[in-house]
C-alpha cells in the first residue's frame, strides 16, 4: 500500500486503505485514552496522548525542516561546503537577483493597496443594492479558483499575434489596443510592463477577498450613526471619509497585511505565465528555480529563509492589529 | 485570523430592509455608483467569460479570431472537452482529476481529525506545558512552505515514499495542522464549561465527551476549515510540483494544467477546456457553501 498506484481503482483503493489505517491509529489512541484512569493524573496523560500525533507531524514536517533549511542556507550549491553568508550576499548583489528583489517589492507594494482599494470601493457601491449577493459573487469567484487557472485565463487575455495584414488578435487587450488605433504589443515580454500585468492577475484574485471582509465590516457599522449623519445632510464623500473609513480602518489594515503575506509567497502566477523569464521573476519563484532547476540548494535555501524573514514582521503587525480590533 | 471578532462573516445573502440611510444614499449617488459598480463587475467577469466561450469554439476559430466574434459567428463544439479527456492528445485530464480527488479527501480528513483531538486537549484538559505548546503551534502558522520543502523531500526519499500519494497526504496534513488546531481550539473554548462538567458528573470520560458533546457542536467549525483546506489542496501547485512528479500517477489537475500551459502554451483549445475542468470543483464548492468558505478564508488567510 506504500507503492505507487497507477490505475483509478488502485488509487481509490489506496486512498481507502490509507483512511482505514489512519482510522485504526485514531482508534488505538482513543482506546488507550479511554483506559487511562480518570482524575487529574489520568487527565494529564490523555492530554499528551491527544496531542502526540499532531506534535509528531509538526516536529518532523515543519520544525525540523525549517531549522534544517536555515542551516543549509549557509552552504554552497551542492550543500557540502560551508560558505557563511555568501548566499545572502549573492541575493543582494547579483544583477538577476536584484531584479527579483525589485519585482517582489512591486508585487508586495502594489497588490495589497490596489486590491484593497477596489474591494473597498466595490463593497460600498453594492452595499444594500438589490443585486448585492450576485454582484459580490462575481468579484469573489476568482478567489476560489487556482492561481494556475487564473493565470491561464489571463494569459489568454494578454495573447499576442504579430501585426501582419490578415492576422487577427485573439487576446482581448491587444484587440482593444488595435481598435484604439495602436499596434499590438508583446505584453508578457516587454519589461517592466509584464511584471505589472502579472500583478493585475493577483489583484484580480485578491480584490474579492478584500471586498468580502470589508463588506462585513461596513455592515457592522451601527445604523444610527449613518442615519444621524444623513439627517445632518452629510455628502457621500464626507460620509466615507469621516464615518465609513474610520470605522473599518482596523479591518483595512488586516486585509492589507493578509494580502501582503499572500503576495510575498506568490509563485504559481509567475511560473505559469512567464516562467520567471523576461525579468518577471520574484523571490518565491526564484526559490523554486534555484532549488529544482539550477540545483543550487544553498541559494534556494537562502531565498526560502529570506521569504520567512520578510513574512515575520507583516504577520506580527497583522496579529497586533487583529488583537487591537477585537479588543476595541 | 479567526480573532477578527467584530466581523460577521459570510456574504450577506438577504439584502437588508430599506432604511432611511439607504434611501438617502440612492438619491445621492445612484447613477454614478451603479455605473462604477457595473464597470468593475464587467472587468472582473470578462476574462473568465472569454475563456469559457472559447472552450466551446472549434480549434480553428479560437486560433484565428477573437472570442468576441462568437456572437456574430456562433460555432459550438464539445471537441475541446473531449480532447482534454481523451487518450490521444496526451492530456488525459481525467486521470489528474481523479488524482486531485484522491489527494484532497485524506488531506482534509486527516488534519481535521488530528486537529480536533489536539484542540480538545488544549481547550479542556490541564497538563504541564500547555500554554507553551499552544503558543508554539500558533507561531508555526507563519512558516512559509518553501522553508520546509527540501528537508521533507529528503525524508521522503529516505523512507521510500517518493512518487506516491503518501507524500502529498502527509505534507498537506502537516501544513494544515497549526491553523486547524488554532481555529478549532478557539471554537471549542466557547462551548460552555457547564456542558462538559455535566457530562463528567454523569461519568463520561474524555473519549465520550469528545464524541458525544464536542463533535456535534463543532460541525460548523469543522465544515469551515474542511472547505478551506479542500480548496487549498485542490488549488495547490507548489507542494504538488515538489512531491508528486509530473506523471499521471500522482500529480493533481493544477499541475497538469500548468504543464500544459508551459509546453503547449498556444493550444488554447486544450487550455481553455482544461482550465474549466479544473475550475468546476472549487467553483461548485464555493457556490454551495459560500458562508462556510468565507469563514474559513477569513480564518486561514495567513496560511501557506
Amino acid at each position: 500500500m506504500f507503492n505507487a498506484a497507477s490505475t483509478t481503482p488502485g488509487k481509490l483503493l489506496q486512498m481507502l486503505a490509507a483512511l482505514l489505517l489512519f482510522a485504526a491509529i485514531m482508534g488505538v489512541i482513543l482506546f488507550i485514552a479511554g483506559r487511562l484512569g480518570r482524575g487529574k493524573r489520568g487527565d494529564k496523560w490523555v492530554g499528551y496522548l491527544y496531542l502526540a500525533p499532531a506534535v509528531l507531524l509538526l516536529l518532523v514536517g515543519l520544525v525540523y525542516p525549517g531549522l534544517r533549511t536555515i542551516y543549509e542556507s549557509f552552504f554552497d550549491a551542492a550543500g557540502k561546503g560551508f560558505i557563511g553568508f555568501d548566499n545572502y550576499k549573492t541575493i543582494f548583489s547579483d544583477k538577476d537577483e536584484l531584479t527579483v528583489l525589485r519585482n517582489t517589492v512591486f508585487w508586495v507594494v502594489l497588490t495589497p493597496f490596489v486590491a484593497t482599494a477596489i474591494g473597498l470601493l466595490y463593497a460600498i457601491l453594492v452595499d444594500r443594492s438589490p443585486f448585492e449577493s450576485i454582484a459580490k459573487a462575481l468579484i469573489f469567484l476568482p478567489m476560489s479558483i487556482s492561481f494556475v487557472a487564473a493565470s491561464v485565463i489571463w494569459k489568454f487575455m494578454y495573447e499576442y499575434r504579430p501585426d501582419q495584414g490578415n492576422v487577427k488578435q485573439i487576446g482581448l487587450i491587444n484587440q482593444v489596443i488595435v481598435w484604439l488605433g495602436g499596434k499590438p504589443v508583446q505584453l508578457l515580454i516587454e519589461s517592466p510592463l509584464n511584471t505589472f500585468l502579472l500583478i493585475i492577475v493577483m489583484i484580480w484574485i485578491q480584490a474579492g477577498f478584500a471586498m468580502t471582509i470589508l463588506s462585513a465590516a461596513i455592515k457592522a457599522i451601527p445604523d444610527d450613526i449613518i442615519e444621524a449623519a444623513r439627517l445632518d445632510g452629510v455628502n457621500p464623500w464626507t460620509m466615507f471619509k469621516n464615518i465609513t473609513l474610520p470605522s473599518v480602518r482596523p479591518t483595512v489594515v488586516v486585509v492589507l497585511t493578509t494580502i501582503g503575506i499572500g503576495t510575498l509567497k506568490v509563485f504559481d502566477i509567475v511560473r505559469t505565465m512567464t516562467g520567471g523569464q523576461f525579468k518577471t521573476n520574484v523571490v518565491a519563484n526564484e526559490f523554486y528555480s534555484q532549488t529544482f532547476r539550477a540545483d543550487n540548494q544553498g541559494l534556494g535555501a537562502a531565498l526560502a529563509v529570506l521569504l520567512f524573514i520578510l513574512v515575520v514582521p507583516i504577520v506580527a503587525y497583522n496579529i497586533r492589529q487583529v488583537r487591537q480590533s477585537s479588543e476595541a | 485570523m479567526s480573532t477578527v471578532t467584530p466581523l460577521t462573516t459570510g456574504p450577506d445573502l438577504k439584502p437588508k430592509p430599506e432604511t432611511a440611510a439607504s434611501i438617502a444614499k440612492k438619491k445621492l449617488s445612484s447613477p454614478w455608483a451603479s455605473l462604477a459598480a457595473i464597470i468593475i463587475a464587467v472587468l472582473w467577469t470578462l476574462p473568465t467569460f472569454g475563456l469559457l466561450v472559447s472552450s466551446f469554439r472549434p480549434e480553428r476559430a479560437i486560433k484565428r479570431t477573437g472570442w468576441w466574434t462568437f456572437f456574430s459567428d456562433p460555432q459550438v463544439t464539445m471537441e475541446n472537452y473531449k480532447a482534454v479527456f481523451g487518450q490521444d492528445g496526451g492530456v488525459n485530464l481525467g486521470d489528474y482529476f481523479i488524482n486531485s480527488l484522491v489527494i484532497c479527501i485524506p488531506a482534509v480528513l486527516i488534519p481535521l481529525a488530528l486537529a480536533s483531538l489536539s484542540a480538545y486537549a488544549f481547550a479542556w484538559i490541564n497538563f504541564k506545558g500547555k500554554n507553551f505548546l499552544f503558543l508554539a503551534i500558533f507561531a508555526l502558522q507563519i512558516v512559509p512552505l518553501q522553508v520546509t520543502l527540501i528537508p521533507i523531500l529528503e525524508i521522503f526519499v529516505k523512507v521510500h515514499l517518493t512518487g506516491t500519494f503518501w507524500t502529498l497526504w502527509l505534507a498537506h496534513s502537516t501544513f494544515a495542522l497549526p491553523l486547524a488546531i488554532y481555529l478549532l481550539h478557539n471554537f471549542m473554548q466557547e462551548i460552555p464549561a457547564t456542558l462538559i462538567e455535566a457530562a463528567r458528573i454523569d461519568g463520561a470520560g474524555h473519549v465520550s465527551i469528545f464524541f458525544r458533546v464536542m463533535l456535534p457542536l463543532l460541525t460548523p467549525a469543522l465544515a469551515a476549515f474542511g472547505i478551506f483546506q479542500f480548496l487549498w489542496t485542490w488549488n495547490d501547485l507548489l507542494v504538488a510540483l515538489v512531491f508528486a512528479g509530473g506523471g499521471n500517477e500522482v500529480a493533481p489537475i493544477t499541475l497538469q494544467l500548468a504543464n500544459l500551459s508551459g509546453t503547449r502554451g498556444t493550444a488554447w483549445q486544450l487550455l481553455s477546456a482544461g482550465a474549466f475542468v479544473s475550475i468546476i470543483v472549487p467553483v461548485t464548492v464555493f457556490l454551495l457553501l459560500q458562508r462556510f468558505f468565507v469563514r474559513g478564508l477569513l480564518a486561514g488567510s495567513v496560511k501557506g
